[in-house]
């Protein structure tokens, strides 16, 4: 169980929950957060948005039942954490690219924060789409060098990758594909890829992916993928 | 650790009744960083085959009101790899290992059977049952006649005991119980999914690619009772029951129903420490009702 600081809502649809934390959280990783007894059944795998001093920080989206409920909790109500899961973003060597669509800029945050602390002189750029309208993107462009916004466009409509930046995007399947496509065969591409959960350490197979090598599990072996396993044809 | 838990499943000696169900436990490592595996009773491998599959293709998990559907489809690395790779720990470690397997066809069982002959199982768990795919066995498992003659080719080239895992989804439960017991099932474990259905009216399209899916979790508790009950009225092999249990306050039951064991399935996805937090609530049960052994109420409803 963990002590909600709080539970604030940022957007449309869209809360930021801040909890008591203590542990190492790598960016990318995620959670499972509960908060209900047996209906629904499953807890829901949640990315980590930031983490700093015992503060763990998710965004996240209402879309069901589950996320419902979590927006409704109040701050010194408590939470259950499992986690941190899953595999994380890579160290990044060279300059860094984000491209985040709707929910899915939510790990990104961690990432270019990190980023950027471990590589001072390093430079950070963020593409972030929105169907609608646009949430944190002030909190990004205090961390990275530049900020690109689209709303309501396809967001590869302006991504232009140099060449020496590794890119990582996270967001709708067929975003992250467009932009898997758009970035040229040279960079390296990070995907995080998104799955519907049951027990979120590998055991159930309910999120597994077809990969290049073979089945992997979204929840064990990624989130994180890099491009051509996930999206080699 | 007390013996009140001690359960002897046949001439298995188990620490205690809790098992965690196939499908829902890997091969144990997972949930190694939760507890010591060495606590539970026994553990059930995930469902194997002769071949490796890969399993269903599309949505495999959808959520009902406390209940989970879901259509892997036998995902496994196969007998072969799982002999190399995941038996060596799974012998390492001082609990019962269960090895659930399943088949398309008679000769893939049988083959799938030979080669666990090699080594030291302790348990078969036959999987007849699964709702998912072809080569689950379901249609094996759905009449009595079928049951019956799987179970006796099996049982017949098997070095290990075989317990027959049921569906719930054929003909009567316990008619197909009474013929794996005559064909020499030493044991029953029941209920794998009850077939469901699912559809997404925002899309007009059914879930599952493969049509059907596996329904589990608390919400098939009373089914799983009820046929438990069954069962344990008509055979006398030892039963090892399952079903939404949660709770040590289900555990106990199924117990009561009749069953030697209880395994747990769907519980391991929302609470990873549930088979330990039903040891607990069963030893603490038996101390406040001051039972020597847990063997004192089965069966006794």
């Amino acid at each position: 169980m963990a002590i909600i600081l709080s539970n604030e809502f940022v957007s449309t649809g869209i809360y930021k929950m801040i909890v008591e934390f203590t542990g190492e959280v790598l960016p990318g990783q995620f959670f499972m957060l509960r908060a209900w007894d047996k209906d629904p059944l499953l807890s829901r795998p949640i990315s980590v948005h930031d983490y700093e001093d015992g503060k763990l920080t998710f965004l996240y989206q209402v879309v069901g039942k589950g996320t419902e409920i979590l927006s409704c909790l109040k701050a010194q109500s408590e939470v259950t954490l499992q986690g941190p899961l899953g595999n994380g973003f890579p160290q990044i060597v060279g300059d860094l690219c984000v491209v985040g669509g709707g929910i899915g800029i939510a790990p990104l945050y961690y990432l270019v924060k990190d980023y950027k602390k471990k590589n001072p002189h390093g430079n950070c750029r963020a593409y972030l789409g929105f169907r609608d309208s646009s949430y944190c993107e002030e909190s990004f462009k205090a961390i990275a060098d530049e900020v690109n916004l689209n709303i309501g466009g396809i967001i590869t409509d302006q991504l232009k990758v140099a060449a020496n930046e590794v890119v990582v995007t996270c967001g709708p399947e067929v975003m992250m594909k467009s932009v898997a496509k758009a970035t040229p065969q040279k960079n390296q591409v990070y995907v995080s890829m998104e799955a519907r959960m049951a027990c979120g350490i590998g055991a159930c197979l309910g999120c597994t992916c077809a990969t290049k090598y073979g089945n992997k599990k979204v929840c064990q072996d990624g989130p994180v993928f890099l491009r051509d396993e996930v999206f080699y044809v | 650790m007390s013996k009140q838990l001690e359960t002897k499943f046949n001439e298995i000696l188990f620490k205690n009744p809790v098992v965690p169900a196939s499908g829902t436990f890997g091969f144990g490592r997972e949930y190694e960083a939760y507890y010591d595996l060495e606590k539970l009773g026994g553990l059930c491998s995930k469902g194997l085959t002769l071949e490796p599959q890969s399993g269903n293709t599309g949505i495999r998990l959808w959520e009902t009101h406390a209940g989970l559907m879901n259509s892997i489809g036998l995902e496994n690395p196969g007998i072969d790899a799982f002999i190399e790779n995941e038996w060596p720990h799974l012998k390492s470690l001082d609990t019962v290992t269960i090895v659930n397997v399943g088949g398309k066809d008679e000769e893939s069982y049988l083959k799938a059977i030979e080669k666990l002959n090699a080594i030291d199982v302790k348990l078969i768990e036959l999987n007849i049952s699964c709702p998912n795919v072809k080569a689950g066995g379901m249609a094996y498992g759905m009449k009595a006649q079928t049951a019956g003659d799987i179970t006796k080719k099996v049982v017949e080239i098997s070095s290990h005991p075989v317990m027959v895992k049921l569906s719930p989804n054929g003909d009567s439960v316990a008619d197909i119980a009474l013929a794996c017991e005559a064909s020499g099932a030493q044991g029953i474990s029941l209920i794998n999914t009850i077939q469901g259905m699912a559809i997404d009216y925002k899309k007009r399209v059914v879930v599952f690619d493969n049509l059907y899916a596996g329904l589990s979790g608390p919400a098939v508790k009373p089914i799983a009772l009820r046929m438990t009950h069954q069962v344990c009225q008509a055979v006398n092999i030892p039963v090892m029951a399952m079903g939404g249990i949660s709770t040590w306050e289900d555990a106990l039951e199924f117990i009561m129903a009749g069953a030697t064991c209880i395994q747990i399935g769907t519980m391991n996805f929302i609470n990873p420490r549930a088979p330990i937090e039903i040891i607990e609530g069963l030893e603490a049960y038996c101390e406040k009702e001051k039972l020597l052994n847990i063997s004192e109420i089965r069966g006794i409803v």
